[in-house]
């Protein structure tokens, strides 16, 4: 069954033309599905309208049966928490320590006061405390968040997403501030998280490299529409070449290079 | 550093707030502030503000009367900022650690700028007031003493920070002292110097209300009159009419500002 | 040649050898304010109503004057103590209206800034902010004084109002510093907004918050000082009244002098420190 159905979803900006335009795709558990395209394309504004960090402007989303696009405030918090989401620039509280900003994903499982407070239970302190080993940074546990390195950061956020006991992981351009070495740790960590773990990722990239290496399935946007959905296999060079074109008539200017060569 | 950081928050959170209880429980004993009365006292002063506070049409009539010493007090304010600014200018040029001569010039700067940011207004109103009795020069001279500590200390802070690099880059072609200042430190300031000025313009025309009231002059004591009568209506109308001029004087300060920072 | 709208063709013309560089927006801006600040203050200065003093005589008057005040200090009325007394009554008041401004801003200030409120709120709380600001501190204490009656309740309450406008402006300019990307980051795991206010915007302007208040404290000392002298608080600032106005004892206003300014020195030191320690930190 699938966890996450998006149906002729359109985003309007203000702009004449849509950030996204008719995207109809699902998504089933434990898959690892990266959306690759230009900057621009609409890959930040496909994740958001998913957790309805943005509003879509027409179209359906449900996420596991339900449909979220009708929910309300509190409804909408309810599913949030099933949602983890890993961010480019990390967007973690740069003055507070390691667990307590992996703690924070536990704030929508609490009541008002408590998250408030800071208090979080035995549980969720040893949860946290685990989870933060298996990503190697059992040493940097009280250190404060603006000390670490970008990759340190990077794995604070995954932990971040890990301590919801997510479904699903929204990851934006999670390897674009990285070092290549840091970004092969992350993504490897990411790979094993939805192996091991079960938990579905959707990861947007601009490296088709990456992708092709790590995910099961590509999905490759051009000016928010979807030209490519397919497993890693069919992407060739020449669907490539579509995705990443920025005129329709670029693809084939692409070609006729490449067979003068 | 490695103790719990979530009994380390705690505890930091529970001597914070049992001292802050501690001196407010002493601040009420010891200025017999009454916390019951001080609330009625506000419902009621809001009360009476709706129903007596505001000008009527008769009230009117003495409009020309306010807006000659609203004039007056503007006028007053502009040129005890300005003559200040010239002292302080010096000061500050001497006195701040990238343009002094001497480390002394630094300590005697800091100790003219810090005696007259400290010397309270109001001693310096009755202090002039024994030469100067009612005359504007008392309300002019009063506000200059005080802006000239003001605008030393924040001229100083000023050209401590901006001056560094541009004078660096000056001094290490060969040039001399007079011309470093005049070439590199004073346009490299100036932007930050100017929002200062209109700051002290804005306090000035606020703080002359004091002043007035203690001194009898300009539009203080033109408040002061009508209120000692129970004149309210005329009353608010000076507090309207000083309102308008603040508002304007912030207004046209942070559109300059916005031009030039 | 081809022609742009609101660039003169005069930068297109061959290069000239005057090496002043062309006066940009700023500059100009610069000039234009320096220009108007010193015709004001000329024309200030010259039909200033300086009602027949013989200023060389009031000068000479005013430098004796503070020679008996700060060479030859001395109380008639009060004791050492009770001047000390008095001063911590100032510092009482100030702190009463810091605590109170400060927390009430707290909460105006979380819904003055734009990345935390909705737009209409912001700006219905700044303007409001704006005129309370507007009125000098005195005048409020004067208004509350005639439903409380002059003494230290109607200048706790006044000094209160203009302390809360002043730190809520302060307070919601640090929030709306606070990128709003880690804003929905918490609000992506489900977080509501109190938690996130808590949990991650308080925090991380702590220190500017902290700094901003200490700032309004010192503020909040000199405010209660005047208002001993101007509307009757208790208070060092009553003594100083006392002293000139009513004793027209010039010696005993230098010894309240000193003793004001030496608790200003105090608190600046130590707010410098603070400041200091609080930036190191962040
Ligand atoms: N908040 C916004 N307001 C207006 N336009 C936006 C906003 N965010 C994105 N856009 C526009 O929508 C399009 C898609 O942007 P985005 O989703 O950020 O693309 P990507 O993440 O692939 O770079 C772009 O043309 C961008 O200019
Ligand atoms: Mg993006």
């Amino acid at each position: 069954m699938a966890l996450l159905e998006l149906k002729n979803v359109t985003k309007h900006y203000n702009g004449i033309a849509p950030a996204l335009d008719d995207v109809s795709f699902s998504v089933n558990e434990g898959e690892f599905v990266s959306i690759i395209g230009s900057s621009g394309s609409g890959k930040t504004t496909l994740l958001r309208c998913i957790n309805r960090m943005v509003e879509a402007t027409s179209g359906e989303i449900a996420f596991g049966g339900i449909v979220v696009s009708r929910l309300g405030k509190m409804e909408l918090r309810q599913v949030r928490t099933k949602i983890g989401m890993i961010f480019q620039q990390f967007n973690l509280v740069d003055r507070m320590s390691v667990i307590e900003n992996v703690l924070h994903g536990r704030l929508g499982h609490k009541s008002t006061l408590a998250g408030v407070l800071g208090i979080y239970t035995r549980e969720e302190r040893w949860q946290a405390l685990r989870i933060i080993q298996m990503l190697g940074l059992d040493q940097q546990v009280y250190q404060r968040c603006d000390q670490l390195s970008g990759g340190q950061k990077q794995r604070v956020g995954i932990a971040r997403a890990l301590v919801q006991n997510p479904k699903l992981i929204l990851c934006d351009e999670p390897i674009a501030s990285l070092d290549p070495s840091s970004a092969k740790t992350i993504m490897d960590h990411l790979r094993s998280i939805c192996t091991e773990l079960g938990v579905t990722l959707i990861i947007s990239l601009h490296q088709v490299d990456v992708a092709l290496k790590y995910t099961d399935r590509i999905i490759g946007l051009n000016r928010g529409i979807v030209v490519f959905d397919g497993p890693p296999g069919e992407l060739t060079s020449q669907r490539s070449a579509e995705i990443y074109a920025k005129e329709p008539k670029d693809v084939n200017i692409d070609l006729g290079e490449r067979n003068a060569s | 550093m490695q103790a719990d950081v979530f009994i380390r928050r705690r505890n930091n959170a529970v001597v914070f707030f049992a001292i802050l209880v501690v001196l407010t429980a002493g601040s009420i004993v010891i200025t017999q502030y009454d916390l019951q009365k001080g609330f009625t006292s506000f419902i009621k002063a809001f009360i009476w503000g709706a129903s007596n506070f505001y000008p009527d049409a008769g009230s009117l009539r003495k409009l020309p009367d306010i807006l000659v010493k609203l004039w007056e007090t503007v006028l007053m304010s502009i040129a005890a900022t300005t003559v200040a600014a010239i002292f302080s200018m010096f000061l500050a040029v001497f006195g701040s650690r990238t343009t002094r001569i001497h480390v002394s010039f630094t300590v005697i700067a800091r100790g003219i700028g810090s005696f007259f940011r400290n010397m309270p207004l109001v001693a310096w109103a009755m202090i002039l007031m024994l030469a100067f009795s009612q005359s504007s020069l008392t309300g002019f001279l009063a506000l200059f003493l005080g802006s000239l500590g003001f605008l030393t200390r924040a001229f100083m802070e000023t050209i401590d920070e901006v001056g560094e690099n541009a004078v660096e880059a000056l001094t290490s072609t060969g040039a001399a002292y007079f011309p470093v200042i005049f070439q590199a430190v004073l346009p490299a300031s100036m932007p930050q110097i100017v929002s200062w000025l209109l700051f002290m313009v804005e306090t000035n025309i606020r703080d002359a209300t004091l002043v007035g009231l203690l001194t009898g002059t300009g539009i203080g004591f033109l408040f002061d009159v009508y209120y000692k009568s129970f004149d309210y209506h005329v009353a608010s109308l000076v507090v309207i009419v000083i309102v308008i001029a603040v508002l304007i004087v912030e207004t046209v300060s942070n559109g300059v500002r916005r031009v030039i920072l | 040649m081809i022609e742009i709208k609101g660039i003169g063709t005069e930068q297109f013309s061959s290069p000239n050898l005057n090496t002043a560089k062309p006066l940009d927006r700023a500059a100009l801006a610069i000039r234009l304010t320096l220009l108007v600040l010193a015709v004001t203050t000329i024309y200030a200065l010259l039909t200033i109503n300086a009602n027949g003093i013989d200023m060389p005589k009031a000068i000479l008057d005013t430098l004796s004057t503070l020679r008996t005040i700060f060479f030859q200090p001395y109380s008639y009325h009060f004791t050492v103590w009770q001047g000390f007394w008095e001063i911590v009554i100032t510092l009482g008041l100030a702190f009463l209206t810091t605590l109170f401004g400060g927390v009430i801003a707290l909460f105006l200030g979380l819904m003055a800034a734009q990345n935390l409120a909705p737009k209409w709120l912001t700006n219905v709380i700044k303007s409001v902010v704006a005129f309370i600001r507007a009125v000098p501190s005195i005048l409020w204490v004067l208004i509350f004084a005639v439903a409380a009656g002059l003494g230290s309740t109607a200048a706790v309450i006044g000094l209160t109002f203009h302390s809360v406008a002043y730190l809520t402006k302060a307070y919601s300019e640090s929030f709306e510093d606070l990128d709003r990307s880690v804003i929905e980051a918490l609000m992506a795991t489900g977080a509501n907004w109190w938690q996130v206010v808590f949990q991650a915007v308080i925090p991380s302007s702590a220190t500017y918050l902290l700094s901003w208040t200490f700032l309004r404290f010192e503020i909040n000392f000199s405010n209660a000082v005047a208002m001993g002298a101007a509307a009757g608080a208790a208070g060092i600032g009553f003594d100083l009244f006392m002293a000139s106005e009513f004793y027209f004892n010039l010696h005993e206003v230098g010894l309240v002098t000193y003793f004001i300014l030496a608790f200003a020195i105090i608190l600046e030191v130590l707010a410098t420190n603070m400041k200091s320690r609080l930036m190191k930190q962040a």
